[in-house]
């Protein structure tokens, strides 16, 4: 039974700004349908939903890149349009992207002061203010880092943090945080949450989207869910159960997020001995079994998916053993990996897993051509496409036909291709790193059900995760990395958030 | 039974065509992309004929082919290059270092025909590899390493004659005139040798991997290597054809101008940059198609013939030509706007 979403009838502190029935069409879609939205002064209002809820899209028309098909967007009553990015920040709307937008040849400083430079008499520009001023927006933030640092050798928090003060400088009044926590720690995170109080306190109206329902409760006063580009309730988070968002987003109950699984474990499928990578990796040992998910927990940068590229072959190792299926291989690129019947389904998707301009039956077949013809040198795309419908049935992936560029398919639908194209190679081996990023939640499931069908069928899985309950529900046994190094093995089973947290941030206790 | 509504989670995304488009198999976009220059080409041909009775008779019209044909060949093989991100500045001087091979072998050295002619698109297929070699090996960017290789090949060509041309080639070799001046059931024999390279180029492009991972290198060349492919053979493969066209673009020209000319060709790169781009090939690589290259040749040899015929200058033709380039971006540019 679904609770209804009740809309709040007290008066309420005015609106510093109002979305009105706004409505986004592209062709095939509708993006928004009838949206309202509003946001007042020294609130956090989150923004929630799954992937192609419309999110992105308002964040969009919020910070002018796209322009409504109907519907009106009004700042402190007033009616206003939003023709450009430059606009909306002129009117003191500043939209932190998930997308980062920042010079990285340029300092933080100047960065922050981009096309806002302090001027001196004769069109020079005021360094010595520019910095001063830097220091100071900076410390407001509770950051004590020199804005004279390069952009590039930022980590993505630090990045983060110089755009939120870019805003300020701009003087933004609202400020739109586009899941600023993805990519980030869940110390980094925290760091994140301090700041965005501290400019609640201030009075700042602040957007904040996220995947993460923990970040919700953590900073949010308000939140409001989008299912398909509708409205499905703006409520306090204060009497809205974790059980009532994530049915409001998913529209059904959810029941059992991770799917149960019978355990049993076959001979050893990849064995690692003393993997060394100068500076990356230290004595890195571990044995998959077939049938078995072994869990690399861990903080961002302890080394994990650099354990993944280097028994891919993607990254040159300085010394260790592999083997495969009780054979010692060396590996020094992904085709040979690819040839021990070995999968990587990379962390950035995008980037590294997909070829976004090609059709989903290309990408399917680029591991494996020779399976579609046995004449060489020869990959005809009526076969090509009749591989890639075998893969878009079995595995229920979303796309109107093989033919669709994979850049037109939601995050879940891409992992799935992904996951076809090592199908077709008939790997044993695979490597999820991050496998439910950016997906929403029902799709997760369903990447969990593969996963479980990938073991029935005695396949050996190392996932890597930085989302606690999916270590925890996938994992047979659990890896804990900290700064190149495994530091423990738990079982996957007894083994609890706090266990893993702790072992993977201890060293920041030995360090300080 | 998939009908683009039930990407329901597809946000803001382009959709494969609009609900009134009855082939879900063919995206619009794709025939988008060659049809802008298409209906460019159509538009323009009506304009001129208007301007210019003699503009649409069937003889004019040969003379277009054959006008373009030396520039669709160098197209076909910068599309592949272009394809996978990279470019080839050096492709004029390619075509020179051919025709000056084809000339020395048999003037010089007394050869008959069919070996030199081998030995032409050898040379062509030689300086790709170089090309290619430095590009993989070196990791050094196409652009720089082309540009480098357009002096050394240039150099190569004129060291070679001592800059001077080799004329009369046909005094030797009377047959050498096939590939350039003669007519084969009425076609221009370079219209036909065009013919075959396209659809050789066509062929290869759509059913083999080193079509396949061309588009994939120019897409994403790190998600590419991560699936096992051998990304080094692929370009040097893509390299190694540009000069192979370029070779046979040397015999072409040889054969046309009936002499072997190391300052020949000079330019003739951006030429063919100018019909991959027009065609609506992306310079960042990924996507594009040969038919648009070879509509982007045409529509060049249209401007220049139509122009000829309507008297206007050389330098105006100039300026036309690159007003049109500029403008096929320019509309590609708004294509992809509305798409995404």
């Amino acid at each position: 039974m679904i609770p209804q979403p009740l809309d709040l009838t007290a008066p309420s502190p005015p609106s510093v700004l109002e979305l009105r029935g706004i409505s986004k069409r592209f062709p095939g879609v509708v993006a928004l349908d009838d949206v309202s939205f509003d946001l007042r002064a020294g609130e956090v209002h989150v923004l929630v939903g799954e992937n192609g809820a419309g999110k992105s899209t308002l964040v969009k028309i919020l910070s002018g890149i796209y322009q409504p098909d109907a519907g009106e967007i009004l700042l402190d009553g007033r009616p206003v349009t939003l023709p450009d990015p430059h606009a909306a920040q002129e009117l003191g709307i500043s939209t932190v992207h998930q997308e980062l937008n920042l010079v990285p040849h340029l300092d933080v400083g100047r960065n922050m002061y981009l096309g806002r430079e302090p001027m001196r008499a004769g069109g020079i520009i005021d360094w010595p203010a520019l910095y001063r001023g830097a220091t100071a927006q900076l410390a407001a933030l509770g950051m004590t880092f020199d804005p004279h640092t390069r952009v590039r050798g930022l980590g993505v928090a630090l990045q983060q943090m110089t755009e939120i003060a870019k805003a300020l400088i701009a003087e933004a009044r609202v400020l739109i945080l586009d899941e600023p926590t993805a990519a980030i720690t869940a110390e980094e995170s925290e760091q994140l949450f301090r700041i965005v109080d501290r400019l609640r306190g201030q009075g700042a109206a602040i957007v904040f989207i996220s995947h993460h329902l923990e970040d919700a409760y953590r900073i949010g006063d308000r939140v409001t869910v989008l299912r398909d580009g509708k409205h499905v309730a703006t409520q306090p988070l204060a009497g809205v159960s974790t059980r009532n968002l994530i049915q409001w987003m998913v529209g059904r109950e959810l029941t059992q997020q991770f799917p149960e699984r019978p355990h049993a474990p076959g001979p050893v499928a990849l064995r690692v001995d003393g993997l060394n990578r100068q500076g990356v990796l230290h004595d890195i040992a571990f044995a998959v079994r077939q049938g078995e998910i072994v869990g690399l927990a861990g903080l961002v940068g302890a080394g994990r998916t650099e354990v993944a590229r280097a028994v891919f072959g993607i990254d040159r190792i300085d010394s260790g053993e592999i083997e495969v299926h009780g054979q010692k291989v060396r590996i020094t690129n992904p085709n040979e990996a690819i040839r021990h019947r070995m999968a990587l389904l990379p962390e950035d998707r995008k980037q590294q897993g997909l070829v976004l301009l090609l059709s989903v039956a290309d990408n399917v077949v680029m591991a494996a051509p020779g399976k579609i013809s046995s004449l060489p040198g020869i990959a005809p795309p009526g076969r090509r496409v009749s591989t890639a419908d075998r893969f878009i049935e079995a595995l229920r992936i979303r796309t109107p036909s093989a033919r669709q560029r994979t850049m037109n398919l939601s995050g879940g639908n891409q992992q799935k291709v992904v996951l076809a194209k090592w199908l077709l190679t008939e790997a044993d081996i695979f490597f999820f790193d991050e496998p439910t990023r950016g997906i929403d939640v029902g799709a997760k499931v369903e990447v969990y059900r593969l996963m479980n069908e990938l073991l029935a069928r005695g396949a050996a899985i190392v996932m890597i995760s930085s989302e606690l309950p999916e270590v925890l529900g996938m994992s047979d046994r659990i890896l804990v990395m900290r700064e190149g190094r495994i530091v423990a093995e738990l079982d996957g089973p007894s083994a609890t958030q706090e266990s893993v947290m702790t072992l993977a941030a201890a060293a920041e206790e030995v360090v300080a | 039974m998939s009908q683009p509504a039930d990407v329901g989670t597809v946000e803001g995304a382009a959709q494969p065509g609009p609900r009134w488009w009855p082939f879900p198999g063919i995206q619009l976009g794709t025939i988008s992309q060659t049809l802008g220059p298409l209906i460019s080409l159509i538009i323009l041909s009506l304009l001129l004929w208007t301007q210019q009775d003699v503009f649409m008779s069937s003889n004019n019209w040969l003379n277009i082919a054959r006008q373009a044909s030396f520039n669709a060949i160098l197209g076909i093989g910068m599309t592949f290059v272009i394809l996978t991100g990279g470019v080839d500045l050096s492709v004029g001087s390619i075509v020179a270092v051919s025709s000056v091979v084809g000339g020395m072998l048999i003037i010089n050295q007394g050869w008959s025909m069919w070996p030199a002619v081998l030995m032409m698109l050898l040379a062509g297929g030689l300086c790709g590899l170089v090309n290619g070699l430095i590009i993989t090996l070196g990791r050094i960017p196409p652009f720089i390493v082309t540009l480098g290789t357009m002096q050394v090949f240039r150099g190569l060509a004129l060291q070679l004659t001592n800059g001077q041309p080799i004329f009369d080639i046909t005094k030797v070799q009377p047959e050498f005139d096939i590939w350039g001046t003669r007519n084969l059931g009425g076609v221009p024999s370079p219209v036909i040798i065009t013919a075959v390279v396209f659809v050789i180029g066509y062929l290869i492009l759509r059913y083999t991997r080193l079509g396949l991972y061309t588009y994939a290198i120019g897409g994403n060349e790190q998600a590419t290597r991560f699936s096992g492919v051998k990304i080094n053979r692929y370009k040097l493969s893509v390299y190694v054809l540009m000069g192979l066209s370029a070779g046979i673009a040397g015999v072409m020209l040889t054969s046309r101008l009936n002499s072997a000319q190391p300052n020949v060709a000079n330019g003739a790169e951006l030429d063919a940059i100018a019909a991959v781009v027009i065609g609506g090939t992306s310079l960042f690589g990924g996507e594009g198609t040969i038919v648009g290259t070879i509509i982007g040749a045409l529509l060049m040899a249209v401007i220049r013939n139509g122009l000829t015929l309507m008297h206007v200058t050389a330098f105006y033709q100039q300026i036309v030509i690159g007003a049109v380039i500029i403008l096929a971006v320019l509309i590609d540019r708004l294509r992809r706007r509305n798409a995404a």
